[in-house]
């Protein structure tokens, strides 16, 4: 399974870094669906299927309306003129290296992935099922234990599309 | 938006209803297997997604403001306010978000107290918002051309 992981995440940093440098815009979404994907199939090698089934309708329909805005507009990219001086890639170097530092040494304290629970966790995973009686933990964690971070995250979605409706009305504005 | 060929819009009639019915089922069986409202919702508006682009903005009319899909998530945050109050008032616990109906058997469809209803309001929500952003932007296309 490592061996999986490794290959998937490969392609992910390719796709990444293709849509970055990618004069055609469509290519660019195209290959930015290569993340969002393979973050799909990184899912469900984790065992993590809500967040995989969430994921997998979430970029097809992001792709499908980024593709349609890109149909609409043009596919060329609008060209600027990029300084790349010796300084910016020092910097770049310098905090990639800081990064990996860093990452390495918080990882290194932490129990292998999915090995054991921590103490909290078993809190929640243990008795989780009597207490909210839902057989899917997720829904009893998202539902019961954290019911007001789901009211946040409606009033969130709520607040985006009451922003949407009131920039794009046109009769409004005249 | 201009609609598609004639065998889009073929297959479209096929699928579309059965995409509609998957995501009631993932809705409704939200608290037994992986899913839930957010997925169930967008799986919802997908379908509905699919049916504006094969058929073109022609197919629903849409030189008018519209309002139908603004009202239903309006109403649906609301119902989840609701229920989350439910627990405050009538249950006589008097705590906000308790889960006051009983809890049935653990793997039942009829279970958990009141998570599936929470379920159905999340996911009439999520489905509404999207297909009003969608529809907002196809609107605005319409009307600025």
């Amino acid at each position: 399974m490592g061996i999986l992981l490794i290959i998937v995440l490969v392609l992910m940093i390719g796709g990444a870094i293709f849509s970055l440098e990618a004069k055609d815009l469509l290519s660019a979404v195209i290959a930015y669906g290569i993340v969002g994907f393979g973050l799909v199939i990184l899912f469900l090698l984790l065992q993590a299927p809500d967040l995989a089934l969430v994921q997998i309708v979430v970029e097809a329909i992001t792709l499908i309306i980024m593709i349609a805005v890109i149909m609409d507009s043009t596919r060329e990219e609008v060209k600027t003129k990029s300084k790349r001086t010796a300084a910016y890639v020092i910097i770049s170097i310098v905090f990639a290296g800081l990064f990996l530092y860093f990452f390495n040494r918080v990882t290194g304290t932490l129990s292998a992935f999915g090995e054991r629970a921590m103490r909290m966790s078993l809190a929640y995973i243990e008795p989780g099922a009597e207490i909210t009686g839902s057989a899917n933990l997720v829904t009893g964690v998202i539902f019961d234990y954290r019911g007001y971070d789901t009211l946040g995250e409606l009033t969130i979605l709520f607040t985006a599309v009451i922003g949407v409706l009131t920039v794009l009305r046109l009769k409004g504005r005249k | 938006m201009k609609g598609m060929t004639i065998i889009v819009q073929k297959v479209t009639q096929i699928m579309c209803g059965i995409i509609f019915l998957y995501g009631i089922y993932i809705i409704m069986h939200g608290h037994l297997t992986p899913g839930g409202g957010f997925a169930g919702g967008i799986i919802i508006a997908g379908s509905f997604i699919l049916l504006v682009i094969a058929f073109g903005s022609k197919f629903l009319a849409l030189k008018k403001e519209e309002t139908g899909s603004s009202i239903l998530e309006s109403t649906a945050i609301l119902l989840f306010l609701a229920i989350a109050s439910a627990g405050l008032l009538i249950s006589g616990v008097g705590i906000f978000f308790v889960n006051f109906l009983p809890k049935g058997t653990i793997g039942n469809l009829i279970s958990a107290g009141i998570l599936p209803f929470f379920n159905i309001a999340v996911g009439i929500e999520v489905a509404a918002a999207l297909v009003t952003v969608f529809l907002a932007l196809l609107i605005y296309k319409e009307e600025s051309t």
